[in-house]
């Protein structure tokens, strides 16, 4: 059956307008948007690394949360396809005097935006713009709560694809604080959706949501033992910020149990891949041998991070007369 | 009626013709995917031209990109050599509205100012749009509106075809 998200997400002839989350989204378009992030990263050898795309287009990114990366290669994304972005964090504008972001919103509509960007500390919040704000405008969601963290996921995906070439015998590990993680949800939803052999998550219980196993995963608490066989490691960052109480007896124990050392990293396959979506915690999720190692493809998601976004901003503009 | 070697016989001998004329040196020869690709190799060849085939893939800068969209699989557009003050010789299979020929145009020119382009085509048909038209070209044809004229195969077994669009689809 169908959610609201879905509905929500395509137009009326099931192309994407809106991205929120990967929930929803079938193989075909994920396929879609991973074939066609495949011609923009080619792009990067040009000599002039701009195509007119969205030319004209005015893309607003709303960071209500702080990033580096996601922001800048949003920003990068859309200026390589020639639109005109603006950046704003909004913990340095008008909602610090108390203007709702219903009313951020209506403003900046008023100033004809095509495309709204949205991060935000609240689970839901890029779904409740996109339901709000005018017919013509799509959003992309760049991280809500704890929910979602879709383009996150896909250039996630674009990197394991462009390695491994297949899905379909791949045995993935996402390792850590998959509680508060909303790119382990979407990662996970990715993977379920582009057909992965296993997706496994390995983490102490307090770091792990409750009926976790309903979201189409295998369980470990070893990471000794649930690293045998893995194609791909995901480290998640320790989100420390979200942490309301405490489920950790300390960092160090931490790293002791569920810390990727380059000893640990012998248990996975030989030609296992050692990702993470950033920042990362050094002697905390990782080691930095392991981080700036030779499995490490940590940096490549960065850069497969412009290509994968200008995938899905270009995919989301196109057939504006439909809605 | 369309010979596919008359056709290429006309458009090597004029290309020839244009080469002297204009006094191209050293031309770089760009063929535009995907129609313009076989074309382009095949005159490649004949011509002798020393420096490796370009290839364009206008998807990026086409003009109607928001009424029909990107096709993935876009292939990324491969100028062997720096465009900046070059000779280039620009390949398509066939010239129609013209807009083909402007997006390629601006893609080559995002890439350097080259010294002088020549187009040439295996077919011009009427229809033109915009004010182009090619230097060279094989033949020149008038259709009705609702045919088309298409390129199939690979180098050895080219072909031409006559497609006419049902107007009630």
């Amino acid at each position: 059956m169908k959610s609201m998200a879905d509905n929500l997400q395509l137009n009326s002839e099931g192309k994407l307008k809106h991205f929120l989350t990967i929930e929803g989204l079938d193989k075909s378009l994920l396929t879609e948007i991973l074939d066609l992030a495949e011609s923009f990263v080619d792009m990067t050898d040009n000599q002039v690394k701009k195509v007119p795309l969205l030319r004209g287009k005015t893309i607003v990114n709303l960071f209500f949360e702080n990033s580096t990366r996601t922001r800048t290669t949003f920003e990068l994304a859309a200026k390589r396809l020639s639109a005109d972005v603006l950046s704003m964090s909004i913990s340095t504008s008008s909602t610090s005097k108390g203007e709702s972001l219903l009313d951020t919103i209506r403003n900046l509509e008023a100033m004809f935006v095509d495309m709204f960007v949205v991060r935000h500390g609240i689970s839901g919040a890029a779904h409740f713009i996109a339901q709000q704000t005018a017919a013509h405008i799509s959003v992309i969601n760049a991280g809500d709560g704890q929910h979602a963290h879709p383009t996150q996921a896909m250039l996630d995906m674009f990197t394991i694809r462009q390695i491994k070439k297949d899905f379909s015998n791949l045995r993935v590990a996402i390792i850590g604080d998959i509680l508060h993680s909303r790119v382990a949800r979407s990662q996970i939803q990715a993977l379920n959706t582009l057909g992965a052999a296993e997706v496994r998550v390995i983490a102490p219980k307090t770091l792990l949501p409750a009926y976790v196993e309903t979201l189409g995963v295998s369980v470990s608490h070893n990471l000794t033992e649930g690293l045998k066989d893995i194609d791909v490691i995901i480290m998640l960052r320790l989100q420390k910020e979200r942490m309301s109480s405490a489920l950790l007896p300390s960092e160090s124990e931490y790293f002791k149990c569920f810390g990727l050392t380059e000893d640990k990293l012998k248990i996975a396959r030989p030609d296992a891949i050692v990702m993470h979506p950033g920042p990362i915690n050094r002697g905390v999720e990782i080691d930095s041998k392991v981080a700036d190692g030779p499995q490490s493809v940590i940096l490549k998601q960065v850069s497969n991070g412009i290509a994968v976004r200008m995938a899905v901003m270009s995919m989301a503009m196109q057939k504006r007369g439909v809605v | 009626m369309l010979e596919l070697s008359e056709l290429l016989d006309n458009l090597e001998t004029s290309l020839k013709d244009i080469i002297v004329k204009r006094k191209l040196v050293n031309p770089l020869m760009i063929g535009i995917r995907t129609g313009g690709t076989v074309i382009a190799e095949i005159l490649h060849g004949r011509l002798n031209i020393h420096e490796p085939l370009g290839l364009l893939d206008i998807s990026f800068y086409r003009d109607d990109f928001s009424q029909i969209g990107v096709h993935p699989n876009v292939k990324p557009s491969q100028l062997p050599t720096h465009i900046e003050g070059r000779d280039i010789i620009l390949i398509d299979d066939v010239f129609y509205t013209g807009r083909t020929i402007r997006a390629a145009l601006n893609e080559i020119f995002d890439y350097g100012r080259p010294n002088q382009v020549v187009l040439g085509v295996l077919i011009e048909r009427d229809g033109k749009q915009i004010p182009l038209c090619p230097d060279c070209f094989g033949a020149r044809i008038t259709l009705a509106a609702n045919q088309r004229i298409k390129l199939t195969g690979s180098s050895e077994q080219l072909a031409i075809h006559l497609e006419t669009i049902d107007a009630t689809a």
